[in-house]
């Protein structure tokens, strides 16, 4: 079984990355934190549903959480946005990272996001802005913050809540810069040329694993998240756990400067030497 | 390697002018707002400007620089950083890509970046060209924009940036993604540093570029006419089904919405920069 799982496509792994019994922020959330409080709005316009925040506790640890958040069906999706906040989300996150870091609590962030809201209301009120400023902002953010994506990681959107000093990944969950169909839209001029899309953006968690943009795989039951959820609940608990230990245990001047160089090498590129230059040329400190 | 290590080496200024100034073929351009034929050695005198309408024309990275810095003088610096094609994109498209781009603009990358004075004051500039695969960051252009924070950091020197660019490249995947973490990581050190960074944002200034660094300016200009935001219009309109008003995502809007400190002309760009700069200076 576990082979057949290893062989699974880029694509199918977009697929079961969307399955609609996959299970959501919320299911996490019950299932692992007791007493969860769930906490509402940005306190400048409103109160985003498809992110959801709060307090809870986690193994005998107060933590703060925040997580994208589908709906199970269609009613709940209409309601939740299908996930893809608005920028009243990304400042409720920030908003509940700043109590965090008062509190002296670690962030556990749950990524599963088609994306940030392309719409109206979502420009007007800065969306952009909204999410350039939670990933400038984590770097100062003086508490742990674990990031696991779950299901699906919608480029931006996705990071706006996805800078941490551990980013874990379900095994069959994916992160992408764009989505597949949104790729071969532009580059093939054909939404149909998706499945070659999600091979060409290497948007798996074994790959972003290669590329240290992920520090660790939680592995799935066979056959996928959904098909044992509780199973699933238990793998993502467990990691969460080990890594949190780890980060909680380092004091905050290392973990945040460990954050830094941790984006801070990544990039792939050459670096050649100018031979017109009188100085010795830089190098970087980025890999080739 | 810790950054620091990084650092306690001498920044390199390779002086690397290109041949001759983009002027472009023919003698005469058609406004395409206003559909007026424009006198090209005109339009070059009025900084790429209909006379008629106002309509600003896109401007190349070194154009740009040129109408910027003080006396043509303008030391680039990291130049020499090369794409490559990490994800092996799709049996090479990327590297062919990468090719026609760089033939057809001259350049290497999408953003062109250095040091030179404005009104008389030393900075880093750094300028995006659309015209290098739509001005998107990969792993390059967020390297160059990352040192020239860390180099503005270091010498305590205004960041100029201006953005014309779609975001995000998507021929090298979550690299690039991970660019705006990566920017932004610095510009966060720059402005702990007390720098003074000013983004300037060109037509079409969007999506990863524009959910990063480039939404973060100390100060905030925008170009007339620009088009501002996080999705593009097309990508919005197929979401919610129905046309989008006039002039969504304009400089114009974003201003009303609070996104932009000013609407800047391009004749008065460089002194507004400059008396910026002046007053941050005095401390």
């Amino acid at each position: 079984m576990e082979e057949e799982i290893r062989e699974l496509t880029p694509w199918e792994k977009v697929q079961l990355s969307r399955h609609p019994q996959r299970p959501l922020t919320i299911d996490y959330i019950e299932n692992l934190f007791e007493d969860f409080v769930e906490l509402h709005g940005d306190r400048l316009y409103g109160d985003d549903p498809a992110l959801i925040g709060g307090i809870g506790i986690f193994k005998n640890r107060g933590v703060v959480v925040i997580g994208h958040n589908k709906g199970k069906n269609i009613k709940e999706n209409v309601s939740r946005n299908f996930g893809m906040p608005h920028p009243e989300g990304y400042r409720k996150a920030l908003r509940l990272m700043r109590l965090a870091e008062r509190w002296h609590l670690p962030v556990i962030s749950f990524i599963d996001t088609p994306g940030a809201y392309p719409g109206i209301g979502a420009e007007e009120r800065g969306q952009a802005e909204a999410i350039g400023r939670n990933i400038l902002e984590a770097f100062d953010i003086k508490t742990p913050i674990l990031v696991v994506v779950i299901g699906e990681g919608g480029s931006g959107g996705a990071l706006g809540i996805g800078v941490g000093d551990r980013v874990l990944m379900l095994e069959n969950s994916i992160y992408s810069v764009i989505s597949p169909e949104g790729c071969a839209a532009i580059i093939w001029k054909d939404s149909k040329q998706a499945e070659k899309a999600a091979s060409a953006l290497k948007l798996t968690a074994q790959d972003l694993l290669k590329f240290n943009i992920i520090d660790e795989i939680i592995p799935e039951p066979p056959g996928g998240a959904h098909t044992d959820i509780a199973a699933t609940i238990r793998l993502v608990e467990e990691s969460i756990e080990r890594n949190l230990e780890v980060i909680c245990n380092k004091d905050i001047e290392t973990l945040l400067e460990e954050r830094y160089q941790k984006v801070r090498r990544i990039g792939v590129f050459e670096e050649e030497m100018v031979p017109k230059a009188g100085v010795e040329p830089a190098r970087s400190p980025s890999s080739t | 390697m810790h950054i620091s290590d990084w650092f306690s080496k001498k920044p390199k200024y390779a002086v690397l002018k290109p041949e001759k100034r983009e002027i472009p073929e023919g003698l005469w351009t058609r406004c395409p707002k206003c559909l007026e034929i424009l006198y090209n050695k005109e339009l070059e005198r009025n900084l790429k400007v209909c006379g008629k309408c106002g309509y600003h024309f896109k401007l190349g990275a070194w154009e740009r620089i040129y109408q910027l810095v003080d006396n043509n003088e303008f030391y680039e610096l990291d130049g020499n950083l090369e794409s490559v094609d990490p994800l092996q994109f799709d049996d090479g498209i990327y590297l062919e890509k990468l090719r026609e781009d760089k033939e057809k603009t001259g350049l290497n990358e999408a953003i062109v970046t250095g040091r030179g004075r404005i009104e008389g004051f030393e900075s880093f500039l750094g300028v995006f060209d659309f015209g290098f695969i739509g001005g998107s960051m990969a792993s390059v252009v967020g390297e160059k924009v990352t040192r020239l924070f860390e180099y503005g950091a270091k010498e305590n020197l205004p960041v100029v940036i201006v953005t014309a660019t779609g975001g995000a490249r998507m021929y090298e995947g979550m690299l690039s993604l991970m660019q705006m973490a990566k920017t932004n990581a610095a510009l966060n050190r720059y402005r702990k540093s007390g720098g003074l960074f000013i983004s300037v944002l060109a037509d079409p200034s969007t999506a990863g570029v524009m959910a990063s660094f480039a939404s973060q300016g100390d100060v905030i200009i925008a170009e007339p006419g620009a088009l501002i935001g996080f999705a593009g219009p097309r990508v919005i309109e197929q979401t919610i089904k129905q046309k989008l008003p006039e002039g969504f995502q304009s400089s114009e809007f974003v201003l009303q919405h609070g996104m932009v400190d000013m609407i800047v002309e391009r004749n008065k760009l460089k002194s507004t920069i400059g008396r910026i700069i002046r007053i941050w200076k005095k401390k």
